[in-house]
């Protein structure tokens, strides 16, 4: 199998271990993978309002960077981008006037998109394309004893028209995590919003989150949070810092993207994880295991 | 507080705009409050979002355009998808800011943070940031 790949700008600094990981365990599964050429900023959030179209052109453009590798898939692992430009293409599917005017707005570009890629999150890959009963048979290092509770946020389940799971309950990152030997903690703040990029603006209102929807996972007994998203992991992850600060009860915990885990589980090495990017050290935990 | 609902104010073409840029028909909504009730963000807020409707419903141009809770939604779409009407608060709450920033009125003022202040977040934060609450 070979897939056209969206990075985003994120996963090339601050999220460098969520592509190097989610690479390698590509690698592992035989997937071959091809960043697409000359790709831009999906403009990380999708266009709400019904005149604005000037911003689906950064996403419409990704597909035509798709289409210039002559494929009609494109994948890409942030839940961010992954909405902005599914959300966006779909749009242009079911809008032929709105289509028009980004192509002509793109007059340059020589093709003329059609509205016929398809944008998948690497999840819905796994699940669909590869299947997880196939990941489960590459797994060589079982997450044994691990418990890992899945946070999904908002982006990767919402809205319902581009959503792979379901909306209020989703499962597809438990059940990844359960066929890679982890025990999978269920709470109840896994689809509440961790306030995303008022993180700028009000970090104070992101420790009043990060405080509720860590302090629930610790309390539910998790070891390792695992996140889709790099927005969710610097606010659930950096953030933590602030977090102490004003909750003085709060109790850390290590939030990982949920391909270090995958990686881990299919044998690529310490070098592929990036496990030193993180603010909260996941690695006295891995080691504890003796997954690391 | 003393409210004057009047025809008049029905009239309001802010009622119409708000309605054209969000494509969403705000009369349907039946005030059940459901969209308040799983709101992450309504602790930060002095409207809350089916009062939000309702205002908008009823033409209350100034008191939305000042209000917190527009700046304190993250469009994390909670509300949208339990509305039992079908109808999207998020986008209406978009447009909402949308007017001010088409006026140039930028909730975050880009010039006014350091250096320090930017190298502190990811890309992606602060895009977003931009994306949302500057024009
Ligand atoms: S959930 Fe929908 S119908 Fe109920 S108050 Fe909110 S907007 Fe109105
Ligand atoms: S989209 Fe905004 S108003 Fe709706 S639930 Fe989320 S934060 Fe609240």
């Amino acid at each position: 199998m070979k897939l056209a790949y969206f990075p985003g700008c994120t996963l090339k600094n601050h999220a460098k271990n969520f592509e190097d990981s989610a690479l390698c365990a590509l690698n592992k599964l035989g997937v071959e993978v091809e960043e697409l050429h000359r790709w831009n900023c999906c403009g990380t959030v999708f266009s709400l309002a019904t005149d604005d179209l000037i911003h689906h052109v950064a996403p419409v453009r990704n597909m035509i960077r798709a289409k210039e590798l002559n494929t009609d898939k494109l994948m890409t692992m942030c839940a961010m981008c992954y909405n902005t430009l599914k959300r966006s293409n779909e749009r242009m599917k079911k809008d032929a006037e709105s289509l028009d005017i980004i192509n002509d707005l793109m007059y340059e570009e020589e093709v003329k998109y059609k509205g016929d890629v398809e944008v998948l999150h690497l999840l819905e890959v796994l699940r669909d394309g590869i299947h997880f009963t196939a990941v489960s048979e590459k797994i060589k290092t079982p997450l044994q004893g691990l418990k890992v509770a899945s946070y999904y946020g908002c982006y990767l389940v919402r809205p319902k028209e581009i959503g792979f799971d379901n909306q209020e309950n989703p499962t597809i990152l438990d059940e990844l995590m359960a066929l890679c030997g982890a025990t999978p903690i269920d709470f109840p703040y896994k689809v509440e919003c961790c306030g995303a990029y008022l993180t700028v603006d009000k970090p104070e209102i992101i420790a009043e989150r990060t405080n509720q929807i860590i302090g629930s996972v610790v309390k539910k007994g998790a070891e390792v949070v695992v996140v889709s998203c790099p927005l969710c992991a610097f606010n659930l992850d950096q953030r933590q810092k602030v977090t102490k600060k004003i909750f003085p009860d709060f109790k850390n915990i290590p939030v990982l993207y949920f391909t270090q885990l995958l990686a881990i589980s299919l044998g690529c090495s310490e070098n592929d994880l990036g496990l030193n990017l993180h603010h909260i050290d996941p690695r006295p935990i891995l080691k504890e295991k003796g997954l690391i | 507080m003393r409210i004057n609902i009047s025809r008049k104010n029905r009239q309001n073409p802010f009622i119409e705009k708000v309605q054209e840029l969000s494509g969403q028909n705000l009369l349907v909504c039946y005030q059940c409050g459901k969209c308040s009730a799983g709101c992450p963000a309504v602790s930060n807020m002095d409207i809350l979002p089916n009062q939000i409707i309702r205002y908008a419903q009823l033409g209350f141009k100034d008191e939305l355009l000042e209000s917190k809770s527009i700046w304190a939604c993250a469009s994390c779409m909670t509300c949208n998808v339990r509305c039992p009407k079908g109808i999207n608060i998020a986008e209406v709450i978009e447009v909402l800011r949308q007017l001010l920033l088409r006026k140039r009125k930028d909730h975050v003022e880009v010039d006014k943070m350091t250096n320090a202040e930017k190298e502190d977040v990811p890309p992606i934060a602060l895009i977003s940031c931009f994306r949302k609450f500057t024009s």
